[in-house]
């Protein structure tokens, strides 16, 4: 009887926790999820046709790189209750505060476009037109903040993420060989042909994917709104860990798809690799399709909301999602016209939408090293962060990781403006 | 023309407000900034030769 009691105990007691994980968990998986966005399906797919499972175990190495960066965003927004746009102009005034700013609309808008651009592409496959798939996210995604709370849009948030996980039962669908991806997962390998550019330009490609300037804006901005107290911490590390997670695996299952269906062929981006997947089994393109409209969806509300909250810290704006439309106006505003404006670049007839995905990486090394500096600074300032500034481990780490990404970054954006440097 | 008044006050207002950086300006913050500085006149010069050369070319 004993026993049993207290096994009822630690039932309960493990209940509890899952209840309360429940509550706080929300921008760590949204950001990480919205992280495999259409631009990241992309690179993933090529990957996978271009270097089979060789490369799973660098997509695993980029699970704590991500979780490492954004786990400082988690700190500095339950600390200082500050977003990262207003951190930045608040400790390093107006010149940084204005550059991070500006950096970050053009950033944000840019990379939109390419999310709609994803979500036509997907549904194209399905024979919907262009115009259909922009107005119904449009409504979709109004509808989604409309309601003014904050908790309905994240857990709404949330059933698209799960949607984005598409890419697991796909890949298990197809039965794959699970020696080769044990093989590839765990042995640190460079595939045959050796270090070529090309390879390496796609390793910076998926590094490139990994962390994205919105990334740390969106985050830091999505603790302030939900409220995260210094208590809340433990949790929403985890929260972030847990999203970490999902992406790498999320990464894996398009690498594993593509590796198995489509080896060695040519692939441009993910809506070609859906189309030749409806030619092998209809089923499965379709789901590469909708997991690749769901990326493109996910990646569009996170980024407009980042840049609608960015302003509104700035300018003093009402900004949060739990205020109603007459309430946060000018908040509202800016993330309907940002999405109205990125969803109309991809109307209109011969934009240059290779140009400007093109722009998007050099842009973003811009932009990316300066977040990441100002991060890792605000988190050394014992004034700012108190008992919860960096330990001289999460130091090392950070410095490491944030010191990799912008060279790595910058090789990205200055090969993408001459491609020939890697010929 | 009320719009451009109202966001050039609001500009003003939010210049004055962060016109000094609230964090201690250590030797350490002062050279990451001044690295971050010469990070970003680099990029912006290789844009500007890429901008020029691709224009020249025609």
């Amino acid at each position: 009887m004993n026993i049993l009691a207290r096994l009822y105990y630690r039932y309960k007691k493990f209940l509890k926790v899952i209840k309360l994980y429940l509550l706080i968990a929300g921008p760590g998986i949204i950001v990480m999820v919205a992280d495999n966005d259409a631009g990241g399906i992309t690179t993933y797919t090529v990957t996978g046709a271009k270097y089979s499972f060789h490369l799973i175990w660098f997509l695993i190495l980029l699970g704590p790189v991500a979780y490492y960066v954004q786990e400082m965003t988690v700190r500095l927004g339950a600390v200082t209750k500050r977003g990262h746009a207003e951190a930045i102009f608040h400790s390093f005034g107006a010149f940084w505060g204005w550059f991070s700013l500006l950096d970050l609309v053009l950033v944000d808008w840019l990379t939109m476009i390419t999310e709609f651009v994803g979500m036509t592409a997907a549904l194209s496959i399905f024979g919907v037109p262009v115009i259909v798939t922009v107005v119904i996210s449009w409504i979709i995604m109004a509808t989604m903040v409309l309601q003014g709370r904050y908790w309905t849009w994240e857990k709404l948030a949330l059933v698209f993420c799960g949607l984005n996980l598409i890419y697991i039962p796909a890949a298990l669908m197809i039965h794959p060989p699970a020696g080769r991806i044990l093989h590839g997962s765990l042995i640190p390998q460079l595939p045959p042909g050796g270090f070529t550019n090309e390879l390496f330009f796609l390793l910076m490609a998926n590094i490139g994917t990994t962390i994205a300037p919105w990334m740390v804006f969106f985050q830091q901005s999505a603790v302030v709104d939900k409220g995260m107290q210094e208590k809340d911490m433990l949790w929403g590390k985890l929260d972030t860990a847990f999203g970490s997670f999902l992406t790498v695996v999320v990464a894996a299952g398009c690498v594993i798809l593509t590796a198995t269906l489509l080896p060695g062929q040519d692939i441009s981006d993910a809506a070609t690799a859906a189309a030749r997947f409806i030619g092998i089994n209809k089923y499965l393109g379709a789901f590469l399709a909708i997991g690749l409209f769901d990326a493109g969806f996910l990646g569009a509300i996170c980024i407009s909301l980042a840049s609608s909250w960015a302003f509104g810290e700035v300018f003093g704006w009402a900004h949060s999602l739990n205020n109603k439309l007459r309430e946060a106006p000018w908040f509202y505003a800016y993330y309907f016209f940002d999405l109205a404006l990125a969803g109309t670049v991809v109307l209109i007839p011969r934009a240059p939408l290779v140009l400007i995905t093109l722009f998007v990486q050099v842009i973003a090394v811009t932009l990316l090293p300066a977040a990441l500096v100002f991060l890792i600074l605000l988190l050394n300032d014992e004034e700012t962060m108190g008992a919860y500034k960096n330990t001289r481990f999460q130091n090392f780490a950070n410095v490491s990781i944030v010191a990799m990404i912008i060279v790595v970054s910058t090789l990205y954006g200055v090969s993408a403006l001459f491609p020939k440097m890697l010929q | 023309m009320g719009f451009i008044k109202n966001t050039t006050l609001a500009v003003r207002s939010i210049n004055q407000k962060y016109a000094r950086p609230h964090m201690k300006m250590t030797r350490r913050v002062r050279f990451s900034l001044g690295l971050l500085r010469g990070y970003l006149l680099f990029l912006v010069a290789i844009m500007v030769y890429k901008f020029v050369a691709t224009v020249l070319q025609g």
